[in-house]
């Protein structure tokens, strides 16, 4: 079990440097070697999150034990929260990749998509797994500038200029991180999370740690485009073609900045009023303006790339508030709520953003556009794809039997019982005007007349295509099953415990 | 201090240039005067008073070492920023192709 960890990272970096290689010699190698990959990995983190052993599984590089206590080798770790994002991380991007299938045959030098697409995964499992901070930095770091060459891959004007944006504001972000990891290792001596985590509970400058926190909550504020640094987004989510578009959107940033952020404030430092109080302030401003800002959207994937926006603002919240009860010492039980609706809907989020995303893909590979006031009538020409898109537009709106319903109900159900009664009401209100943005892409798109002769002869995506997106729709009900207790204790709550342990975290990864 | 003042000043000299400047090559150059001042830092961070390199030969083994660990990060993120650099000059290559100028008032379309 434990010699498997490192797999996650290996196989896909194997696949990234084999894909470029190998493919012009092998006839679709580049195509069926990612899937393949992707595939392995997926049922590899499926197989760790039903297998219930103990966690933390912890892998040494090397072999290199701890040193008198302390830890000189470098940790993959990996806990409940790491083995929830990876399951996401893999099974999204294993339907990605399927779906690429068709999808970038149109583009020329589709074997450093593939071999891109296998880089920014190892990058993003990584991250996940890593028990240093360092290695977190520069697994993050892989991630990200294959995913900025991945936003510039059609490259045309709004290409390039998108991924120019991105760069900047990445490279910007990586440099407060980078600084932030540098004041945290000259306070502590340390690097390992864990030994962070021991060393912290002992120190007394909490002027400097607040700097610290905050420069780092910048830098993963920016990665995870919270609202006051959510610029670049919408640019680079929607030039990037579109399995690319639902990797970052549905699991990029979640990965590299909710994940980080968590991981590092609850487990890491010790919980401050202050910084949950600034947690919740980015989480409802984000919820609010970014739901706002994609009402507006005459562009299919800017629309969605906005809402991205404010369900991760959803997300945030709910972490927030199960922050700032646990900072506070509050009731154990809402905290714990809070942070699994946080979860539960980081999750969903990834199925239904993902899915909205190669819908918005199907339909520009058919109709060539992405204006939804050039489309129309797609449903009796696309059913598959109107089908699909309806459920995950119902999922993101939170219509009962999908499972957008239930992560927000968990949300706001914390937030009452935290007496948090506004940003209840936010929350609502925000669903409600994510409802009137997805009936209006639905009447667009898929109802109403054609206005357009063109789109007369056009027919439903290949089988690669619709596959990933019935399967995706799939995965909108069944997930909505988590909210059932047993389920829900098998596979959510171990995430969430590895957060409410908070400070035991070192102790736990260094065992004693 | 006066080393951690002048590294921070280096570090605010390249956030001016990419604020201010509307040429793509001198956001370039200002995001990789930022990265050389963090690399500065980190060593600054792992500089100990009268230290010298962590090796140890004979008659060294009781002198004060510097902190290895932090010029071990430094190379890594040398290397980092090779590859951001690279990344970088590469769409601004292709900005340029695309466009005929650098100004980033003329090549700017998308909203934001």
């Amino acid at each position: 079990m434990k010699a498997l960890i490192p797999l996650f990272v290996i196989l896909p970096l194997a696949a990234a440097f084999l894909i470029p290689v190998l493919a012009g010699k092998i006839k679709g190698f580049d195509k069926y070697l990612a899937s393949l990959v992707m595939l392995a990995t997926a049922f590899l983190s499926l197989w760790l999150l039903f297998a219930h052993e103990a966690y933390p599984i912890i892998y040494k590089i090397g072999g290199w034990e701890p040193v008198n206590g302390i830890p000189i080798g470098i940790y993959f770790v990996a806990d409940g929260l790491s083995v929830l994002m990876l399951c996401i991380i893999t099974v999204v991007g294993f339907l990605a990749a399927f779906y690429s299938i068709s999808y970038i045959a149109k583009f020329t030098g589709e074997k450093y998509f593939y071999a891109l697409f296998c880089l920014m995964v190892a990058g993003m499992n990584g991250v996940v797994l890593a028990g240093d901070l360092f290695n977190l930095f520069v697994f993050l770091e892989i991630s990200v500038i294959a995913s900025y060459a991945l936003v510039a891959f059609g490259i045309e004007k709004q290409e390039l200029e998108a991924s120019f944006k991105y760069q900047v504001m990445g490279g910007l972000a990586s440099l407060l991180i980078l600084l932030g990891i540098a004041l945290l290792y000259w306070q502590t001596k340390t690097l390992n999370l864990a030994d962070i985590a021991l060393v912290l509970e002992g120190v007394g400058d909490r002027k400097f740690m607040l700097f610290t926190q905050f420069l780092l909550l910048a830098g993963f504020g920016l990665k995870a485009a919270l609202i006051p640094f959510h610029a670049w987004l919408p640019d680079a989510h929607s030039s990037a073609p579109s399995p690319i578009s639902a990797m970052l959107s549905g699991v990029l940033i979640k990965a590299i900045g909710i994940y980080a952020i968590t991981r590092l404030f609850f487990n890491i430092f010790i919980l401050d009023i202050n910084i949950a109080w600034v947690v919740i302030v980015l989480g409802s401003l984000s919820m609010i303006f970014g739901v706002f800002l994609a009402i507006g959207q005459w562009d299919l994937k800017r629309l969605l790339a906005y809402h991205s926006i404010s369900q991760m603002g959803y997300v945030v919240l709910g972490v927030g508030i199960g922050m700032l009860i646990l900072a506070r010492g509050g009731d154990l039980k809402v905290a714990s709520l809070a942070i699994a609706g946080g979860l539960f809907h980081l999750v969903n989020h990834a199925v239904f953003k993902g899915l909205l995303f190669l819908n918005a893909g199907a339909i520009e590979y058919r109709t060539g556009t992405r204006q939804l006031q050039e489309m129309g009538g797609l449903y009796e020409k696309m059913p598959i794809t109107s089908a699909t898109s309806l459920s995950a537009s119902m999922a993101i709106s939170g219509i009962p039997p999908f499972n957008g319903f239930f992560s927000k109900l968990l949300i706001i159900l914390a937030a009452v019982l935290g007496k948090f009664y506004l940003l209840a009401v936010f929350a609502v209100i925000v669903s409600i005007i994510t409802l009137a943005s997805f009936m209006k892409v639905q009447k667009y798109a898929f109802y109403g007349s054609t206005l357009r002769r063109e789109l007369e002869k056009i027919k439903e995506v290949p089988f690669a295509m619709s596959f990933s997106m019935i399967v995706m729709a799939l995965l909108c009900l069944v997930l909505s099953l988590l909210i059932f207790p047993g389920i829900r204790e098998a596979i959510l709550m171990p995430a969430v415990d590895s957060l409410m342990k908070m400070g035991n975290y070192g102790v736990e990864i260094l065992g004693y | 201090m006066t080393l951690f003042v002048l590294c921070f000043l280096l570090f605010l000299v390249g956030l001016y240039g990419v604020i201010t400047r509307r040429n793509i090559i001198k956001i370039v150059l200002g995001i990789c005067i930022m990265e050389y001042s963090m690399n500065l830092f980190l060593v600054l961070v792992g500089y100990v008073h009268d230290g010298v390199a962590p090796i140890i030969t004979k008659g060294s083994e009781r002198a004060t070492f510097v902190d290895p660990l932090p010029q071990a990060m430094v190379i890594t993120v040398i290397v980092i920023g090779l590859a951001t650099t690279a990344m970088l000059l590469a769409i601004a290559i292709r900005l340029y192709r695309k466009h005929g100028t650098f100004d980033i008032r003329e090549i700017n379309t998308l909203k934001g």
